[in-house]
């Protein structure tokens, strides 16, 4: 008998998942997935996905090696496949995944490597915009300073990682090449921030207090309720030195006044 | 720091996209190779002439960044033709119209002299599977693919050309062969065809048929473009399951049917196709140059009269 367009997608979709047919999916896909060529796309898919996750999640592919972030990414895409084609995309939520993996509890500071790995590829992909150059803030008065609001580069991805130094970690397992690890790693918290001002994406490591002062300027908070919330969480925070490696970083596109804006191409 | 891209970084600053007019009389029927982005400092320099380059545009759906401006800089110099993955026309579904949006930011931007997509569907119900997948070529599946092209040819403002895909398994219920259904969707819809030959030489040789009476007996009056790739054999099964792995050469036989094809209907913008086991540029460009010289062969520019 003939089946509808609808009800072979159906079927079809079904038996890529699983290994077997549903029972009341008939003769016709039974006859379809019992033939040989059946696994060439139920693996094609799967490579297809784990590819992506392996291109998407560099450094934790060099810690864990080929094979097991391999299985470790057939998992994940078996419970969580694309929703979309564009692929460099796919992964969002394979931290959360390996949080929860629990052959990975053996590594404690994988999710939070991958959430790296996930912030380079935002950063990398993220839209073009200028950067606010340092000058831009060197005439204002303190009091304009204060009521004026950074807006964050669309490129800039940050987060503090308590008790563990994820970024020193990420560092020495990121690039394809990466300098031999570093020898010793300090057993302690790090913050990273990551940034495209043009077409490179840099990162380096970000305290306690810069990260709840960028946390305060993406919610458009003014400078002095960022400097304050930076101070909260560390009151020894430099903030001067603090706003000026923030600037040299890139991690800005305009400064707002009342409404008013201002943006400055580096 | 700076960190390792997977894109090495672009030059500073690309020209502007040198115009579809240059293209339509440029890209009569020369050769292309598959754009890779390790390839991209080569592919900016090549200066071989009537060269073009092809690009999935799903992999340049982005806001941003530096693979956007080396497809800039790549596009400045090089004709360029945006091959889709994504858009599932043999859906019992309507193309998804974000995914159409995207690609036509990316026509208009970068003014490809061909928009192709496949005789495929891979997005049902909300998940997207990296593969072309096979249908029942039904009367009912003729009416929806034609429906999903004219959609995507309306949202884009020109003709797209359809592929034929690669085959593994046999399928029941077909109403249409695969040319008697390409050439009534091209017929109906207004697209034009990309014929793969390396997809006719697998599924000819995974489903028993005669890769030449199939290529002899495509419409060439509507073929836009050809496509080159390599095959492997399955890793158990052998040459008995041919797979589309893109991972290889063309393979002797492929050569061959191409060579034979083009003698039939003529020069067509040929591509060659490498997207696994990525070898140095010269190594493309070598395939790519033979396509280029079977194209100007006595024969072919023969058979185009």
């Amino acid at each position: 008998m003939t089946q509808s367009l609808r009800q072979f997608q159906d079927g079809f979709a079904h038996a890529l998942r699983f290994e077997a047919c549903e029972p009341d999916a008939g003769a016709v896909m039974a006859g379809l997935v019992s033939q040989p060529g059946f696994a060439v796309y139920r693996n094609t898919v799967m490579k297809g996905c784990v590819d992506a996750l392996q291109d998407n999640f560099p450094a934790v592919a060099r810690l864990v090696g080929d094979e097991w972030f391999r299985a470790a990414a057939a998992e994940f895409a078996a419970a969580n496949p694309p929703d979309r084609p564009a692929l460099i995309d796919y992964g969002a939520r394979f931290p959360e995944f390996l949080d929860a993996f629990e052959p990975a509890a053996a590594v404690p500071y994988l999710a939070d490597v991958a959430r790296l790995d996930r912030f380079a590829t935002q950063a990398h992909v993220s839209a073009d915009a200028p950067v606010l150059a340092a000058a831009a803030l060197a005439s204002l008065s303190e009091d304009t300073l204060a009521r004026a609001v950074l807006h964050v580069h669309p490129s800039a991805q940050w987060r503090w990682f308590d008790a563990m130094p994820i970024y020193s970690i990420w560092r020495d397992n990121h690039a394809a090449a990466a300098a031999q690890p570093a020898a010793d790693i300090e057993w302690i918290s790090e913050g990273a921030l990551l940034v495209r001002p043009q077409f490179v994406v840099t990162s380096q490591l970000l305290g306690v207090d810069g990260c709840a002062f960028l946390d305060a300027c993406g919610r458009a908070e003014p400078l002095a309720d960022a400097a304050a919330a930076a101070l909260a969480a560390d009151p020894d925070a430099d903030l001067a030195a603090l706003l000026e490696r923030l600037l040299r970083a890139g991690a800005f596109t305009q400064i707002e006044f009342h409404g008013s804006s201002m943006q400055e191409a580096g | 720091m700076s960190i390792a891209q997977r894109n090495p970084s672009p030059p500073a600053l690309a020209q502007p996209a040198a115009g579809a007019l240059r293209d339509a009389l440029d890209v009569a029927a020369t050769a292309g190779l598959g754009l890779k982005p390790q390839h991209y400092d080569d592919a900016v320099a090549c200066g071989d002439a009537g060269l073009w380059f092809e690009v999935h545009p799903e992999n340049y759906m982005v806001a941003g960044g530096p693979r956007l401006a080396w497809l800039e800089a790549v596009r400045a110099r090089h004709p360029l033709s945006l091959h889709g993955v994504g858009l599932s026309l043999a859906a019992d579904a309507d193309p998804d119209v974000e995914h159409l949006a995207r690609l036509n930011v990316l026509v208009s931007r970068f003014e490809p002299f061909l928009v192709s997509e496949h005789l495929a569907w891979n997005t049902w119900q909300g998940v997207y599977r990296p593969d072309l997948l096979p249908f029942p070529r039904s009367t009912e599946a003729l009416h929806r693919v034609t429906a999903n092209v004219q959609r995507t040819q309306d949202a884009l403002q020109r003709q797209i050309a359809i592929e034929n895909p690669s085959h593994y398994i046999a399928i029941e219920g077909h109403d249409y062969s695969e040319i008697e259904f390409l050439t009534e969707l091209s017929r109906r819809s207004g697209c034009t065809l990309l014929l793969d030959v390396n997809n006719v030489y697998v599924s000819a040789n995974n489903l028993g048929f005669a890769a030449e009476a199939y290529l002899d007996a495509f419409p060439g009056d509507r073929v836009a473009q050809i496509h080159l790739a390599g095959h492997s054999g399955d890793p158990a099964l052998h040459e008995t399951l041919l797979i589309d792995s893109h991972d290889a050469p063309i393979d002797a036989a492929v050569w061959q049917l191409y060579e034979r094809l083009v003698m039939r209907i003529g020069p067509r913008p040929t591509l060659i196709e490498r997207d696994d086991r990525i070898p140095p540029f010269a190594e493309l460009r070598a395939e790519r140059n033979r396509a280029d010289a079977a194209l100007r062969s006595p024969h072919a520019v023969g058979a185009a009269r």
